[in-house]
């Protein structure tokens, strides 16, 4: 695992993810690698810590969404497309790779 | 004829209008499949093919799709494959016809029935559905639709499964439609091979997971799939999925033998939070479906198992895509090299910037990234990146107006730059950018009551 500090890991090491558009809004869904991790996920990756991650990247507000079942967390980045769709003056209009933006998050290193 | 017990297997052959020309084909003979399912219109497509239509009567739906039916009518008349397919766009009779006039060029004649479903099109409707109070508030603003009626392109309410399975019961072989939901293209073959009642909601909460699960293609089947993806094997011969049904609701994830691509719980998972909102409230015309209670397990080498499902019941609105006439926008281009790569892309925009305000140019918006550096994760990436190395940046420069002349003269400020901005600049060939038209879409509800599905049978 890439360690970057001493007790934190990337997002990268502990899930994968895949995103998409609704309008100006993106959802990411965050999917646990091992069951083993979701609990930590749950704990750390909270809507909060991830309005923190994309501030200034997205106007609106962050809500988060539990799927137990699949070991997966959604998240709905609101705003995040520069109006979205055919509007949008982004490469990513539809939000395909914040997916990997959210990766890039440390948190606390699960023990 | 499938034999009773047998489960109903539902072919994913196209996942969006410029998807591989040759994944129907590959459905249809890589093994036994009972349906191909044809999934082509996107949010904007509709306003591009009403434009079309407003220019020629006799178009307006996926062109593509006739070519690829040609390609493979004898194979589905012979298999007793059968297609369910939205290509019809804002023109499904016209899409019919095609398909039907390429069915007797290949000696088909008396040997296909093609179902048409039509009523999604609100367009000509819409004044009177303003007028009787219908307001198609924008589901994201809240804004009526009164505010943009005179630039209104397109109209149209997504229609269920149900006029589908209406058409597949009076004996269709290729049910072709406007816009219908992607997952009513899937739910419908199971609702009319298993006789689901319209309010078995667990069982259409099934299909729908079904549908979704497919409706991208090869997007569930190993494409596009960050898990695990330098090891998955062969994508230049990926299989596109296909759902095997069962009359209790429960389905498995496979894909035919001997091509490429992986279906896994955790591939699969991806598409499943893909374009996903409140996961316990997936809202279609058929039914509520709650994804957190799909259950999954690895059945066996690419194929994965679904159950648990449960639904509740469907809604009395619609949904309604409308797009509208926004303005213009327009991207310029221009690649810088190394070494200061990154700084020289940064000093061309703040020329290119300073001139346009010069000119005394305004936008609703000027967008610039640098291709290389910060364009998919903005300051996350530079944060995190050293620069001075970087062999070359592209700028790109967006500018969006609702009036066409800034972003005409926008379009011949970028040209100059390469002999009169910063140096080592290539990569225009390209030439000048072209000002884009802009058709923006706006989500709306509509009553159900008020929408009326209607399907047509033509007999080629």
């Amino acid at each position: 695992m890439r360690k970057k500090a001493s007790r934190t890991v990337l997002l990268l090491d502990l899930a994968h993810a895949r995103s998409g558009d609704k309008g100006d809004t993106a959802n990411v869904g965050l999917i646990a690698l091992k069951p083993a991790y979701y609990p930590h996920l749950v704990k750390h990756v909270t809507a909060a810590r991830v309005a923190r991650h994309f501030r200034g990247l997205i106007t609106g507000k962050v809500e988060r969404y539990e799927l137990p079942n699949l070991n997966a967390l959604n998240f709905l980045l609101h705003g995040a497309l520069d109006g979205g769709g055919t509007v949008s003056l982004k490469t990513d209009a539809q939000g395909k790779v914040l997916s990997t933006a959210l990766l890039r998050m440390e948190i606390a290193a699960p023990r | 004829m499938r034999a009773a017990g047998r489960p109903v297997r539902i072919a994913a052959g196209q996942g969006f209008w410029g998807d591989w020309l040759e994944a129907p084909y590959r459905q249809v003979t890589g093994g036994p499949i009972d349906y191909l399912m044809m999934d082509y219109l996107a949010e904007v497509t509709m306003s591009i093919l009403q434009k079309q239509k407003s220019r020629d009567p006799a178009s307006g739906y996926a062109k593509d799709f006739v070519p690829q039916m040609e390609r493979i009518l004898p194979l589905l008349v012979e298999r007793r494959v059968k297609v369910t397919a939205n290509a019809g766009g804002v023109n499904p009779r016209a899409c019919a016809q095609a398909v039907a006039a390429a069915a007797r060029q290949l000696g088909l004649g008396g040997k296909l029935r093609i179902g048409v479903v039509t009523g999604d099109d609100l367009l000509p409707r819409l004044d009177g559905l303003l007028a009787r109070g219908h307001d198609l508030k924008n589901l994201d603003t809240g804004r009526p639709l009164r505010e943009i009626r005179d630039r209104v392109l397109a109209a149209n309410a997504y229609l269920g499964a149900a006029p589908l399975v209406e058409a597949l019961r009076q004996g269709a072989d290729i049910v072709i439609t406007g816009r219908v939901t992607d997952t009513g293209l899937t739910l419908a073959p199971m609702v009319h091979a298993f006789g689901w009642r319209a309010d078995d909601w667990d069982k259409l909460a099934a299909g729908t997971v079904a549908g979704h699960t497919i409706e991208c293609g090869a997007q569930c089947s190993g494409g596009n799939c960050s898990v695990d993806w330098q090891r998955i094997p062969d994508l230049a011969n990926v299989g596109y999925p296909i759902v095997e049904a069962h009359a209790d609701g429960g389905f498995e994830i496979t894909k035919h033998p001997d091509t490429g691509g992986r279906i896994s719980v955790a591939g699969v998972t991806e598409q499943l939070v893909y374009e996903m909102g409140d996961p316990t409230t997936y809202i279609t015309p058929d039914c509520v479906a709650d994804f957190t209670t799909i259950r999954l397990t690895q059945a066996g080498k690419d194929r994965v198992r679904f159950a648990g499902i449960k639904g509740r019941p469907a809604t009395d609105k619609l949904k309604v895509s409308l797009a509208y006439f926004y303005g213009y926008k327009a991207v310029g281009t221009l690649v810088y090299a190394w070494p200061d790569a990154y700084r020289k892309a940064q000093t061309a925009d703040r020329v290119l910037r300073r001139r346009l305000q010069d000119l005394r140019l305004t936008f609703d918006a000027i967008h610039t990234e640098f291709v290389g550096a910060d364009a998919t994760h903005g300051s996350l990436a530079t944060r995190a990146t050293r620069f001075a190395d970087l062999p070359e940046v592209q700028l790109r420069v967006a500018v969006r107006s609702r009036e066409a002349g800034p972003v005409e003269r926008f379009t011949r400020e970028i040209a100059p730059l390469i002999l009169n901005g910063p140096p080592s600049v290539t990569g225009f060939a390209g030439g000048r950018p072209k000002p884009e038209e802009i058709v923006a879409y706006w989500p709306a509800l509509i009553d159900k009551d008020v929408v009326e599905p209607c399907v047509e049978l033509v007999d080629v």
